[in-house]
């Protein structure tokens, strides 16, 4: 096998094991709620990503979109019956009061984009 | 709890007029923040509604000198609409610059068609000249979608698009730059602009009808908004000279107040007719095409048509408990929900880009090391294609887009929908229980007989009928026989401590009979059975035949009388003094037009129908019989019937029960999917999964007819949507090849791709048009 076959492969091989750390191997910091409100800003994904809250306490997520991109522009929180447009720029309550515990996703318009709250 | 309200402000000219609002609004106590935009002329205002008023902030607002009102939902709207509608615009733009420049460059590019271009076309730097904008201005959309997403260690499908057209336009640039570079490889040194600018421009292409045809899924939610009055016409003032009629924006009309309603105009708010009458257009509301006709003390919907006569009304329910907020906020609910059906799509969404990326890497790889000459030819060109045609649009939009247009072609029905889980479990019903009053009747039952059966000369001696014990009399109600008026009198003064609408029925006949009412003392209600309370010292019981049991009194002489008239289907009840029974009441309700119609449909759609209720098993049959019901659950204590929902799902069916929502509601609960039959304005039954605003019972069929053809269309979505990608990403990555030479061309896969979430969204938007 020529040197640039051997390279490809273990380039690939190498790439693959990037592509799966850098994607899937993240670690998401939970971010614990102390108030009552938090602020979560959404440019190519929500940060914080992972919320931990209180059963059963009323929670507001305060959701500003910063980045343009079309499908961030709709968030929702199916758990909750919630679905919400975030026009750019502009602050958007969302109040929550949990009523069991465990992890809740809530996504973008199409599913892409992917947010966690977790009730404890 | 917080609410945000947008105020529209008059009179500001300068920044310090910002600061002078801002400030006196932070000042007021329940304002949580306050920001004031001197260029929209608005005042964006979060506050405590309990503390605060909208009427406060105005005329604070007024205090330091300038004009503020609620802003309407609908001018925010027309903003909103109007910046989409602009967006959209730029897009088509870039669409058009983007397949201008691919065509001239297919020309330039494409075996057989070259040969007629004019040279300058085929010159490689034109055409590097002609991909740059495409690729950085046209496909800005893609890259700026992607930084930050890679920023947070996300993947989406821009990140495919930009990887795969940059690839192609980097590898063109570099054909066209360094072409000797190329050469030393034993590569042909040929670019493919064409590629990276027709995938741009086509998946920008498909972007923007997908958009447009997305906007069609929430119409029915604009819809409903859209049918809200701006304007109410409210009486103000007392008495004749003082009384004025001023129209004020619909956000200000207070509980209590006084509206007037002229022929043609929109109902504003809910409320109450205090004079005049009409006949009102509710079809946008209930989906009842008829109008109906409206009375004093009649209830009358906000966004309603009022057809004909001029009349007064009190609003009873102001802006977000209205009738039509409801409907809208459990219809947005319902579409923000998750089908459980959307599970598997869920999971696969979150692992796809990345899998997507590994399967581009190993493509790549596998070309290069075992393809034929020029391999890196192909193993670009065919990862190109593996990133170009994944498309994990379609599967998140498969579930989202058929829930919103199914449940909202529910609400123009008057079918709301209270989740997307309980429209997919409205689609595998096999068995529909009705309750019997209030569902299957109008709930509103009159007295139709009064029978005396008691001993001669404790009343006046009554004549007797034919067919009757002797000592029988069956009162035709207009006779005000003396032994009746006192049967009457007796039973309408232990049922007066009663809630139950048979003992409201009694009560209202002897009111309207002026037949006179005793002192009870000692009453005690037995559900499901009857009432026993003592007057004039003796102690009476009224009730059913299963009271009469349990305390051993005999009615064997009451029977015949008692079989007759259950035989009727009507509900009977026997008055007993001590031991003796003195006679028999029969109530009877009217059965619902939409009942028979309502049942037969049902069971021809393979449904089996039962009816439960209260009534003993002769009366419940005969009712039964009426409207076609042929499984009859009677004698069912309130209380049981939650019980009798959970034997019959034990029997292994799926069970909807429809009820009214308020008596039976552990019953609807427990049922697979909970059916309420809608009462006055108040839509909000929690216990129901789907609520029938319209009472109609057609509705069910209607509802479930629904549920089968929205789950039809999301299954096909999803289908479709994993297919698309299960078998096209292995023909782009060249598994055909070994055995049929088949390769896709990248232009092909980004068509594809381009057309596969278009088509799932066109699929759910044939729900619109389904007939039901």
């Amino acid at each position: 096998m020529s040197t640039d076959k051997m390279v490809v492969i273990i380039g690939g091989f190498l790439s693959i094991l990037f592509v799966f750390w850098f994607f899937l191997g993240k670690k998401r910091k939970s971010f614990k709620l102390e108030g009552s409100s938090v602020e979560i800003t959404v440019d190519g994904g929500y940060s914080p990503e992972v919320i931990s809250v209180s059963l059963g306490k009323t929670t507001q997520l305060n959701f500003t979109r910063v980045d343009p991109t079309d499908c961030l522009e709709e968030l929702v929180l199916p758990d909750f019956k919630i679905k919400r447009t975030l026009p750019l720029n502009q602050k958007v309550a969302v109040e929550i009061t949990p009523t069991k515990k465990g992890q809740f996703t809530y996504h973008c318009g199409m599913n892409m984009y992917h947010g966690r709250i977790i009730v404890e | 709890m917080m609410i945000t309200k947008i105020f529209s402000v008059k009179g500001m000219h300068c920044a310090t007029c910002v600061q002078t609002i801002e400030g006196a609004l932070e000042d007021l106590e329940g304002v949580k923040s306050v920001n004031v935009n001197f260029s929209s002329e608005t005042a964006k205002v979060e506050y405590d509604p309990s503390k605060l008023t909208d009427e406060q902030i105005t005329s604070t607002v007024s205090s330091v000198g300038y004009q503020a009102r609620v802003k309407e939902q609908k001018e925010e709207n027309i903003v909103e609409k109007e910046e989409k509608q602009k967006e959209l615009k730029t897009l088509l733009r870039k669409v058009f610059v983007g397949l201008g420049i691919g065509a001239l460059l297919i020309w330039g590019t494409f075996p057989g068609l070259m040969e007629t271009a004019p040279a300058i076309l085929r010159n490689f730097y034109l055409q590097l000249i002609f991909a740059t904008p495409v690729q950085f201005w046209v496909g800005w959309e893609f890259y700026r979608a992607s930084i930050p997403a890679l920023k947070n260690r996300t993947a989406n499908m821009d990140v495919l698009v930009v990887l795969g057209t940059t690839v192609a336009y980097l590898y063109s640039a570099i054909v066209t730059l360094f072409p000797g570079f190329i050469e030393k490889a034993g590569i042909d040194p040929e670019p493919y602009f064409d590629v990276s600018v027709i995938i741009i421009s086509l998946i920008l292409l498909g972007r923007y009808l997908e958009a447009r045809a997305k906007a069609g899924t929430s119409e029915a939610i604009k819809k409903l908004i859209g049918l809200q009055a701006r304007t109410a016409r409210v009486v103000r003032g007392k008495g004749k000279a003082g009384r004025v009629e001023v129209d004020i924006p619909i956000e200000e009309v207070k509980v209590g107040d006084i509206i007037r309603v002229r022929p043609g105009e929109k109902i504003p708010v809910d409320g109450v007719i205090v004079s005049g009458e009409s006949s009102v257009d509710e079809s946008m509301i209930t989906g009842e095409s008829i109008p109906v006709d409206k009375h004093i003390k009649d209830t009358v919907i906000g966004a309603t048509i009022n057809k004909s006569g001029t009349f007064l009304y009190k609003a009873t329910k102001v802006g977000q408990d209205t009738m039509l907020s409801q409907i809208i906020k459990l219809v947005e609910e319902a579409q923000a929900s998750r089908a459980p059906i959307q599970k598997i799509a869920d999971l696969v969404s979150s692992y796809f880009v990345p899998a997507v990326l590994i399967l581009a890497i190993v493509t790549f790889a596998v070309w290069y090391v075992f393809g034929p000459a020029p391999a890196v030819l192909y193993a670009i060109l065919n990862t190109v294609a593996v990133l170009i045609i994944a498309c994990p649009c379609a599967m998140g939009l498969a579930t989202p887009t058929a829930i919103m247009v199914g449940t909202g072609r529910g609400a123009g029905m008057g079918i709301l929908i209270k989740d997307a889980a309980g429209l997919e479990t409205a689609h595998k019903i096999d068995t529909v229980v009705f309750d019997k009053t209030g569902t299957l009747t109008e709930g509103k039952p009159v007295v139709t007989d009064a029978i005396w059966t008691g001993p001669v000369g404790s009343s006046s001696r009554p004549t007797s009928s034919a067919g009757q014990p002797a000592g029988a009399r069956r009162d035709t109600l207009r006779s005000r026989h003396p032994s009746s008026v006192r049967l009457l009198s007796l039973a309408a003064s232990l049922e007066k401590g009663s809630e139950h609408s048979l003992a409201e029925a009694i009560v209202k006949h002897a009111e309207e009979s002026n037949v006179p009412f005793g002192k009870v003392t000692g009453f005690k209600a037995h559900s499901g059975r009857g009432v026993e309370g003592k007057l004039g010292g003796r102690r009476y019981l009224f009730g059913n035949a299963r009271l009469m049991e349990e305390n051993k009194i005999d009615i064997s002489l009451a029977r015949p009388g008692l079989a007759r008239l259950e035989g009727e289907g009507k509900t009977v009840m026997i008055l007993a003094e001590g031991r003796n029974v003195l006679g028999l009441i029969a109530v009877a309700d009217t059965i619902k037009d939409s009942a028979y119609e309502g049942v037969k449909t049902l069971q021809k759609m393979g449904l089996e129908t039962v009816m439960i209720t209260g009534d003993n098993e002769r009366t419940a049959r005969a009712m039964a019989r009426k409207v076609g019901i042929k499984r009859v659950l009677s004698q069912v204590l309130p209380d049981q019937k939650e019980s009798e929902v959970r034997k019959l799902q034990a029997e292994g069916k799926r069970v909807a029960m429809v009820g009214d929502g308020i008596n039976d509601a552990p019953a609807l609960a427990a049922a697979d999917i909970g059916i309420a039959m809608g009462s006055g304005t108040d839509v909000a039954i929690e216990s129901a999964g789907i609520v029938l605003v319209n009472r109609d019972l057609t509705s069910i069929s209607r509802a479930i007819e629904l549920s089968r053809k929205t789950m039809r269309t999301i299954k096909l979505n999803l289908f479709w949507a994993f297919a698309y990608n299960v078998l096209l990403i292995p023909v782009a990555m060249g598994v055909l090849y070994p055995f049929f030479g088949i390769l896709l061309n990248p232009i092909l896969a980004s068509a594809a791709m381009a057309s596969s979430s278009i088509s799932v969204v066109a699929n759910s938007l044939t729900l619109k048009r389904v007939k039901l």
